[in-house]
């Protein structure tokens, strides 16, 4: 745009024809200096997907190293002969795959739950009017002021009580009514049309039907984005599975990797190893469903 | 947090025809008594018992004991509060202006017509989904002080670096120095957002009035960025103030409670020393910290964000 305005003002003053093209009306100093800005920008972009980057590679690095190149004091960026040894080796320390299976099934679990729960519930506050509809809803989004620290506590001591501490059902269902869940979904439901849902009820459907045929399908990248963060926060969850757990045949990930540099501190090579199965299923399904880990994540402000 | 509500047109105003009011709300149940039941007992229920458990002394073993505001006041005598409290504001001072001003970058740049922008996004936002622990022990090792990556390259230039989480003067900028790598995508994420929501008219126009890039910037991008950036500023806030798994990690609050955070002091009150009733107390003190901050949210958007 601007190039074309400059462009006009030099054709008049030079009374130049109008075939010449815009490189020779602009100025050679000003592409030069398009040339330098555009450099510099992307030696920016490229220092900070380096910053982003690096310690990545540098993790996958060391989790293939032999422990004799890892506490070396000029780093071996490449391992010279790489090893899965340290996978094998945790495999060995820990009951890894039960520990993966837990990591994935309260992740799915959690996430299925959410998804019926909120769904329901959310489809109450859009969809059905009753009395005191509102106020409960208020009570709803108040409670995600609330920070979890804050339960945290009380929660246990109900575990305790319910003598659920070390058990599934102690680790999984606090994390299944989620709050902000409703608030998502409710958010698209409400723009279902109306005039569908009457057509519909003259037809002689329910609520049910309308809600499993008609409100479900339609918001369906709502739903999607619910999957995504609700895996992913389950996932990656520390504090909740960390008070709740106390056999390493019931922790999840994070919690187990949590002992396992308490047992190894000086072994990186495991550690790291540990490090990159906690984040290697999360980032795959990053790089599948981008678009809903973003929307996400700019719709609610939650890191997950 | 930050929530827009809308209500539906109609909403409230009656069901629908022949419906009879027994079986709406049977219906109402039905759909949302599951969540209703679940939230009351796992958060509702938890947060009233909270502010109860935050008046009274108990350990679990022996019967609890009323003791009205004793917990608050021992809290507001209790050095490691302050201490605690201390580190968490030196982390947020640290670490808020450096991501957002680092993520306000990245986020002005990926905002220019440049080719392969896809990849360079997706590489800002993988630290962003991946597990704290995993990030907080990736830190720790490239932060060890004699092995490290960073003090190597640190190194190449000269310079000898620093004990990083072994040193107690080090211990908050090391664990600032990881959260800004883990959240540095999640900003500019919301930034970028906010910057494309712009219309390009009004660069245009000002383009045509003859206004500089760094004048375009400062009089007409930022200004009707203001929504976004103070959004991004809240959430950013209050997540500081919940500051725990990378400080667990990293350092376990040391060394010598050098790095030890609000809710670290949180923790340890609730699982070493089983004193649930003032870890209540203190977790009502964040709460109140959080609470301030929304408030103030609340007071300063109507008054100096631009809206368009």
């Amino acid at each position: 745009m601007d190039q074309y305005f400059k462009g006009t003002t030099n054709m008049e003053a030079n009374n130049q024809p109008i075939q010449f093209s815009n490189h020779y009306q602009t100025h050679p100093l000003k592409v030069v200096a398009k040339v330098v800005r555009k450099t510099l920008m992307y030696f920016a972009l490229v220092v900070a997907a380096l910053f982003s980057l690096l310690p990545f590679l540098w993790m996958l690095s060391t989790s293939l190293k032999a422990p004799g190149e890892v506490l070396s004091v000029s780093p071996v960026f490449v391992p010279t002969n790489p090893t899965l040894a340290n996978y094998a080796a945790i495999a060995e320390a820990f009951p890894l795959g039960r520990i993966f299976l837990n990591s994935i099934g309260v992740a799915v679990v959690t996430t299925l739950g959410q998804l019926l729960f909120c769904s329901m519930a959310a489809f109450a506050f859009a969809r059905i009017p009753f009395k005191g509809r509102n106020a409960l809803f208020i009570v709803y989004l108040t409670t995600l002021m609330i920070p979890s620290q804050v339960t945290i506590t009380p929660l246990f001591i109900l575990m305790t009580g319910l003598g659920w501490v070390n058990t599934y059902q102690g680790l999984i269902l606090p994390g299944m009514f989620s709050a902000f869940g409703v608030f998502l979904l409710r958010q698209s439901f409400l723009g279902f049309p109306r005039e569908y849902e009457e057509a519909a009820s003259l037809d002689g459907a329910n609520y049910w039907t309308i809600y499993l045929r008609l409100v479900l399908p339609f918001a369906r990248p709502a739903l999607a984005t619910l999957s995504v963060l609700g895996f992913m926060s389950a996932w990656n969850s520390f504090l909740w599975p960390l008070f709740v757990t106390r056999d390493v045949e019931i922790m999840t990930l994070p919690v187990a990797l949590a002992t396992l540099q308490g047992r190894w501190t000086t072994q990186w090579n495991l550690v790291m190893a540990g490090a990159m199965l906690a984040i290697l299923p999360i980032l795959l399904m990053y790089l599948c469903a981008q678009r809903f880990f973003v929307q996400g994540m700019t719709m609610s402000g939650l890191k997950g | 947090m930050a929530v827009v509500t809308r209500t539906s047109p109609k909403s409230g105003a009656g069901g629908r025809l022949g419906e009879k009011r027994v079986t709406r709300w049977l219906w109402i149940i039905f759909f949302l008594g599951p969540h209703l039941i679940g939230m009351s007992l796992f958060l509702i229920l938890p947060i009233i018992a909270s502010q109860v458990l935050s008046l009274a002394e108990w350990d679990l073993l022996t019967p609890p004991k009323w003791v009205g505001l004793d917990n608050y006041t021992a809290l507001f005598a209790s050095p490691d509060f302050w201490s605690a409290l201390g580190h968490t504001f030196l982390f947020i001072i640290g670490y808020l202006p450096v991501v957002l001003v680092l993520g306000l970058g990245l986020a002005l740049l990926l905002n220019q017509k440049l080719r392969g922008l896809v990849l360079f996004r997706l590489a800002f936002f993988m630290p962003v989904v991946s597990a704290w622990v995993a990030v907080a022990l990736l830190w720790k090792w490239l932060l060890n002080p004699r092995y490290g990556l960073v003090n190597y390259l640190i190194g190449l230039l000269g310079i000898q670096g620093p004990g990083w989480i072994f040193d107690p003067g080090w211990s908050i900028p090391s664990i600032i120095l990881a959260s800004v790598w883990k959240d540095l995508g999640f900003v500019m994420m919301l930034l970028l957002a906010g910057l494309q929501a712009i219309p390009l008219e009004y660069s245009e126009a000002a383009r045509i009035d003859g206004a500089n890039n760094l004048k375009l910037l400062w009089k007409i991008t930022l200004p009707l960025l203001s929504p976004t950036l103070f959004f991004v500023i809240v959430i950013s806030l209050i997540n500081s103030f919940q500051v725990f798994d990378q400080v667990y990690v990293m350092t376990g609050g040391g060394p010598a409670g050098s790095s030890q955070v609000l809710v670290g002091e949180i923790v340890n009150n609730a699982f070493s020393y089983s004193r649930f009733g003032y870890a209540s107390a203190m977790s009502w003190v964040l709460f109140a910290l959080i609470f301030v901050v929304t408030l103030v949210q609340w007071a300063l958007q109507k008054r100096f964000v631009h809206y368009q």
